[in-house]
């Protein structure tokens, strides 16, 4: 991938940029640095601990990063977690407390009054990087000694290494290392890579069993002691956007990705089942005959909500990496005009045939300066933006409609049967807008 | 190393947003890596604020560890005072930034700023968010009160007061303000100065222009009146008016310290409590044991409550902030209980668990706590949900507070006369007592049915609590050697109304157990109730 034009926030166009460059290679890209307003990646342990059932996150950090577990996921949902925080405090600074043994005593503890876990993810934080604790000798020193009945690994979710979505993303590549092998010249077998909603997740497994691929493993899989196999016959599907480290980690054990759009939305679920129908000699006749009945029932769907959303000016602020695959199928699928799609990192393989699909007038910004991208929101006055929990109220007090970008995160959208409940998630905010006479 | 799952206090930088978020025209420059910003999302959120958190973070990432994280503090000040004009900022470090130690003081001094910066020093790792927004407070008032005031002689003039304390997200300060200015007016005092809710900068310049200062929320102003008590001579009122009784003296003494006559403020006719509280609907409150847990303001305010207005019984008080537990011992002695002073939600869970309270009234914790055990709960202090944001008038000081405290506090139970209808219908056929009280909808019927299981002194174990995913624990689940219910008893056991039938189940228990029986019979039914009988 060559490199993108890089603009000054301040003086990049507001709307409709000349830029009319063939491919996405040379679309320009906005690439900004300032204050972001996105969560960290220790958030990702809220859906992941949901996921993997037999898993335990044990953070290594501050009250700050407690405070943060605690205020995402309260908001959000309230149970039992099975996540906790080993607090640093000031004598496991000072040295007076030698942090390995904190841990340790930490760890055991935890052990002792949890027999259920199987697997117990370390999880790196900013404070535990910045004093240079090493986690992965932990994790490898209590490991040695809670193996087989608890399996122990690690890490990072620090803010200074990972955004939102990428602390999903450095769990699922501290994983790979420990999935099993797949001798070479074993029978093909499909991954699919990213963590999905049960459901949803049900409905891709059967989809593929009727196409007659039998062999298909999860990344994640529920429970975290159970991985699939991975080697040079497998195949990945990634249903995330945002797993950049994860697929180099597979890549560095043999397996090779299938390229497709993301499975959001009736196009996006049939480029991302095709490409393993393709790729695992499913016939064409056959592969339309199974994918038939969801397209047709996503079609119907959407079609009662496109007129909700056709020709609305849409705006996304860096969140979760889901941007440009949301805005494609907002583009494509439901008539939406992009105004501007902001992503924290934007992973130009993975997204190249997104990318194409965006027309050239779409502003695209990478990082986040969110000063100087809210000054570009108030010029551009889309008809609803897409942003974190700390700027929707004040965007709201502001007359702007927005629609939080963390339900994106924990809601199912992937696949047909999902495509309407997606498309729902943007048109609410705007009906609700209409509706309310106060 | 401490184990948190749920942490009662944020860090000290959160405490600093809290006074920040609370004044105008100040802004605060916090040196904290990405992800911090997450604190925004309390104010937009939960408080439901129409603006962001004036804070400016600087938000740096692994790859300027190395370089130069100084300049990155610089340029965002800069940026920050000319965004923004504010008229002072405040400049800091979160938890990772401290361990960087690149002097935001320092460097703030050092820029030339064209308004006064204040350096805060906040230890991350000894300290919690009260400390932190008591200090933030503090070096706001210390540095920008005008040491020149000098008062104007209390002849021909009105008395003049600060209230200190109320900030952006605490439980309910918007209303108690309300009502503070309400008694304040009665008495014919002036208000010189609320802060920080509301101040400016400039405003803290002229809070020495005050006769005296009155300290609403302790734990956050208390460290500033002092100053102000010896800087100015100001003295404190330091009655915090939660509670009837607490707010006679509260008025008293006001009307102490201005001069003022109290009889139109203690003659407000609007407080109700006191008729409420003895009218015979109310008997039935008589010795209720409650469970009080929250901040010490909050929980020794609700403890002298619960004891002398509404005649409960106080069977558990403590505080998660230990810097104010003092108080909390004395009104524990007072209520003849032990002290529990612990930030520890699960040392919490396990104490309630133990004291087998009728009532919790606690903080959002407690609330998911006496959720899990199927106890009536009421919200009494912060940490605050969005939930402790109501969008009514809903006070907790001063009289219309104390009324809303009686109603807060009695609805979660079951009322008197129903507890006797309950009684008189629960044979008849038609009737069927699992469905709860009427008035009690939103607590679901299984929960307040369930009994405290044999894994409560677990906490961590993986109970569901989300209600789609709440096994319904069944009441006959024993502990491995508890004592074995005969039929007969079970049986006359479901006769006794559901909202006692958990107590009545444990009692006997606990009972057979400590009289060696092995079988619960219908004997030892009734030779418990005996025993327990208040």
């Amino acid at each position: 991938m060559s490199e993108a034009a890089i603009l000054d926030g301040c003086s990049a166009p507001l709307s409709a940029p000349e830029a009319n460059h063939a491919g996405c290679d040379a679309r320009p890209v906005l690439r900004e640095r300032g204050q972001r307003e996105v969560f960290c990646g220790l958030t990702g342990i809220i859906w992941l601990h949901r996921k993997m059932q037999d898993a335990f996150f044990l953070v290594v950090g501050s009250r700050t990063c407690a405070h943060l577990l605690q205020s995402a996921a309260g908001v959000m949902i309230f149970a039992e977690p099975r996540f906790a925080t080993a607090i640093m405090e000031e004598r496991d600074l000072a040295g007076m407390a030698d942090a390995q043994d904190e841990l340790e005593r930490v760890v055991n503890r935890l052990l002792d009054r949890r027999p259920d876990i199987r697997t117990l993810f370390l999880v790196g934080s900013c404070p535990s990087e910045v004093i240079k604790l090493d986690l992965t000798k932990a994790a490898q020193r209590l490991g040695a000694v809670h193996m087989p009945r608890v399996r122990i690994l690690n890490y990072s979710g620090s803010g200074i290494e990972t955004t939102f979505t990428q602390g999903e993303d450095a769990c699922l590549a501290a994983l790979v290392p420990v999935m099993p092998a797949l001798p070479a010249g074993s029978p093909k077998e499909l991954l699919i890579v990213g963590s999905l909603p049960d459901i949803v997740e049900d409905q891709f497994l059967r989809l593929f069993a009727q196409m007659g691929i039998e062999r298909v493993g999860c990344l994640p899989a529920r429970n975290a002691r159970d991985l699939p196999a991975v080697g040079p016959d497998t195949r990945y599907l990634l249903a995330q956007p945002f797993l950049g480290a994860t697929a180099m980690a597979l890549d560095g054990r043999g397996a090779r990705r299938l390229d497709a759009l993301f499975p959001f939305g009736a196009e996006g679920t049939a480029s991302w089942l095709s490409a393993a129908a393709t790729e695992f000699g499913v016939d064409t006749g056959l592969f339309e005959r199974i994918i038939a009945p969801g397209r047709e029932r996503a079609r119907i769907a959407l079609s009662k909500l496109r007129p909700q959303l056709e020709g609305k000016r849409i705006s996304f602020l860096p969140d979760s990496q889901l941007e440009v695959p949301l805005a494609r199928f907002l583009q494509d699928e439901l008539g939406m005009q992009l105004v501007e799609v902001g992503t924290p990192y934007l992973h130009r393989a993975h997204l190249a045939r997104e990318l194409e699909r965006l027309g050239p007038q779409v502003r695209l910004s990478e990082g986040q300066h969110v000063e100087r991208q809210l000054d570009r929101v108030r010029a551009d006055r889309p008809d609803i933006t897409v942003c974190g929990l700390g700027l929707a109220n004040p965007l709201e007090a502001e007359g702007f409609t927005t629609k939080w970008a963390i339900e994106l995160v924990f809601s199912p959208i992937h696949g047909f049967d999902q495509a309407a409940d997606l498309a729902e998630l943007f048109a609410r905010p705007l009906r609700r807008r209409d509706m309310l006479e106060v | 190393m401490q184990l948190a799952v749920w942490t009662y206090e944020g860090p000290p930088h959160v405490g600093a947003m809290r006074v920040a978020t609370a004044m105008e025209k100040l802004h605060y420059v916090l040196h904290a890596p990405q992800g911090d910003t997450y604190a925004d999302l309390l104010f937009t959120m939960i408080e439901r604020r129409q603006r962001r958190p004036p804070v400016t973070y600087t938000t740096f990432e692994a790859r300027d560890l190395g370089k130069d994280t100084a300049q990155l503090f610089q340029d965002a000040a800069h940026e920050a005072v000319k965004r923004f004009s504010p008229q002072a900022i405040i400049v800091g470090a979160s938890c990772t930034a401290e361990l960087i130690q690149d002097d935001p003081a320092g460097l703030a001094e050092a820029m030339g700023l064209p308004v006064p910066a204040i350096a805060l020093e906040l230890p991350s790792y000894q300290r919690k968010e009260n400390w932190g927004a008591a200090e933030t407070f503090y070096q706001i008032v210390r540095t920008l009160a005008d040491t020149s005031v000098v008062r104007e002689p209390r002849e021909g003039r009105k008395a003049r007061a600060n209230i200190l304390g109320p900030t952006a997200l605490g439980f309910r300060h918007r209303d108690d303000l309300v009502e503070i200015r309400k008694i304040l007016d009665r008495l014919g005092v002036e208000v010189n100065l609320v802060a920080p809710l509301g101040a400016t900068p400039q405003d803290i310049g002229r809070i020495g222009a005050a006769d005296f200062n009155i300290v609403l929320y302790p734990e956050i102003a208390d460290e500033a009146a002092r100053w102000l008590e010896r800087h100015f001579a100001q003295p404190a009122v330091r009655t915090v008016p939660i509670g009837v009784g607490a707010t006679r003296s509260f008025i008293a003494e006001v009307a102490e310290l201005a001069g003022a006559d109290p009889t139109p403020a203690l003659g407000d006719t609007s407080s109700r409590m006191p008729w409420w509280s003895r009218s015979v609907d109310s008997t039935y409150l008589t010795g209720k044991r409650v469970f009080i847990f929250g901040d010490a303001t909050h929980a020794v305010a609700a403890a002298r409550i619960a004891r002398e207005e509404l005649g409960f019984e106080v069977c558990g008080l403590g505080c998660y902030n230990r810097e104010f537990a003092r108080a909390v011992r004395a009104e524990a002695a007072r209520c003849g209980v032990e002290p529990l002073i612990t930030d520890d939600h699960l040392a919490v869970e396990d104490a309630i668990a133990a004291a087998c309270p009728e009532l919790v009234l606690g903080t959002q914790m407690e609330r998911h706590i006496a959720k899990r055990l199927g106890l009536p709960c009421a919200v009494i202090s912060a940490p605050v949900h969005v939930q402790d944001f109501p969008a009514r008038h809903s006070p907790q000081m001063g009289f219309e507070g104390a009324n809303v405290i009686f109603d807060t506090w009695v609805h979660p139970l079951v009322m008197g006369l129903e507890e006797h209808l309950l009684t008189m219908f629960r044979e008849d056929f038609e009737f069927a007592d699992e469905h709860g009280p009427s008035h009690l909808a939103a607590h679901a019927p299984r929960a307040m049915a369930r009994t405290v299981t044999p894994d409560a002194h677990e906490p961590l174990a993986p109970a569901e609590t989300a209600p789609e995913a709440a096994p319904a624990a069944p009441e006959t689940i024993a502990a491995p050697g508890a004592p074995v219910w005969t039929a007969e008893a079970e049986r006359e056991l479901k006769k006794i109304p559901f909202f006692v039938r958990g107590k009545a189940r444990r009692n006997t228990e606990k009972f057979a157990a400590l009289e060696g029986r092995s079988a619960i019979d219908l004997e030892t039914l009734y030779d418990a109730k005996a025993h327990y009988a208040r």
